[in-house]
């Protein structure tokens, strides 16, 4: 089991610590690493085997699930960069972002006494998606730049990611109920 | 995890929600964003001459603790000098409301929604930094 601890995720994956990555890699890379780690190959050896076992397979599909994703890769190369997003409590956000976000959000309310919500929904999960490239761009070209402004542009891009998943999360579940 | 009864009170039958006309002077909006969970909170206060807050209201898309943590706060500023208004801690808040510790961001955001309010009034009134008298 030689993918040790204290890597990085993506040196654990063998990817340079950078945004883009190829996803269609990556999933191989994780079918490799998990079969390597697998608890069933250490079934007989020693306790310590079996737990290091254990240990590295949580922390492959905590790799996998943590790069896959462009909203988690890019909040984990923030925390790489000493930026930590996780349970900060700062509700300053650019205002025309959330007036946008609470349109968004009106419209979503709106959309099941449309006259055609299927097709209202599809249109808004459209706008969702487009948005959401806007700003992974933005993360990309941001992240690139390694100096503070970089990474604060960077900042603010991933916490408006966290908004549009937001929005995913509610379209799928109204997707749900409109079936 | 389970609400406490005050916050399913708030949920279930949310005080002043609505909205104030934007444009009216005495009127300061405050939007608030929590990017850890995709919560938007738009708060809105009418003050009088006397800076005393004689409406709010709220309009809050999360869950049941960032509904509840605006609704209840809407309740609280009015009748209150924006001064008064202005002190209200999120851990008031949080503690009326029974919060879990994993909830306690909602509050915050209820603080910082009145606390931005207040501050986008007073930049139209061109009163910033200075204290209304409470009559």
């Amino acid at each position: 089991m030689d993918p040790a601890p204290g890597k990085n995720h993506f040196e654990l994956f063998g990817f340079p610590v950078k945004f883009d990555i190829d996803t269609d890699e990556l999933a191989a890379r994780y079918r490799e690493l998990q079969r390597r780690v697998h608890p069933d190959k250490f079934a007989s050896g020693s306790d310590q085997e079996r737990r290091l076992s254990l240990q590295m397979t949580a922390l492959v599909n905590e790799g996998f699930q943590t790069l896959k994703d462009p909203v988690r890769r890019g909040r984990y190369l923030l925390n790489l960069r000493g930026v930590d997003l996780d349970g900060e409590t700062d509700t300053a956000m650019d205002p025309a972002f959330l007036m946008e976000q609470m349109e968004l959000r009106e419209e979503l309310e709106g959309v099941r006494e449309s006259d055609n919500p299927p097709k209202r929904l599809a249109d808004l999960a459209n706008r969702i998606e487009r948005r959401m490239q806007d700003k992974i761009d933005e993360f990309r070209r941001a992240f690139a730049d390694d100096v503070p402004e970089g990474t604060g542009k960077a900042r603010n891009a991933v916490r408006e990611m966290q908004f549009l998943e937001k929005m995913r999360r509610e379209i799928d579940n109204l997707e749900e109920e409109l079936i | 995890m389970a609400y406490s009864d005050k916050v399913l009170d708030h949920y279930e039958n949310p005080r002043n929600v609505g909205v104030l006309d934007k444009s009216d002077p005495n009127v300061g909006t405050g939007m608030v964003g929590a990017p850890a969970c995709g919560d938007v909170m738009k708060l809105q206060i009418r003050v009088n001459e006397q800076g005393v807050i004689e409406d709010a209201k709220f309009k809050t898309y999360g869950c049941g603790s960032a509904i509840a943590s605006s609704s209840l706060l809407t309740e609280w500023v009015k009748g209150k000098t924006i001064e008064e208004a202005g002190k209200i801690k999120n851990t008031q808040i949080a503690e009326e409301l029974a919060l879990p510790p994993v909830k306690i961001h909602c509050s915050v955001l209820a603080e910082d929604a009145i606390k931005a309010a207040i501050a986008d009034y007073q930049t139209k009134a061109g009163t910033k930094g200075s204290k209304a008298d409470a009559a």
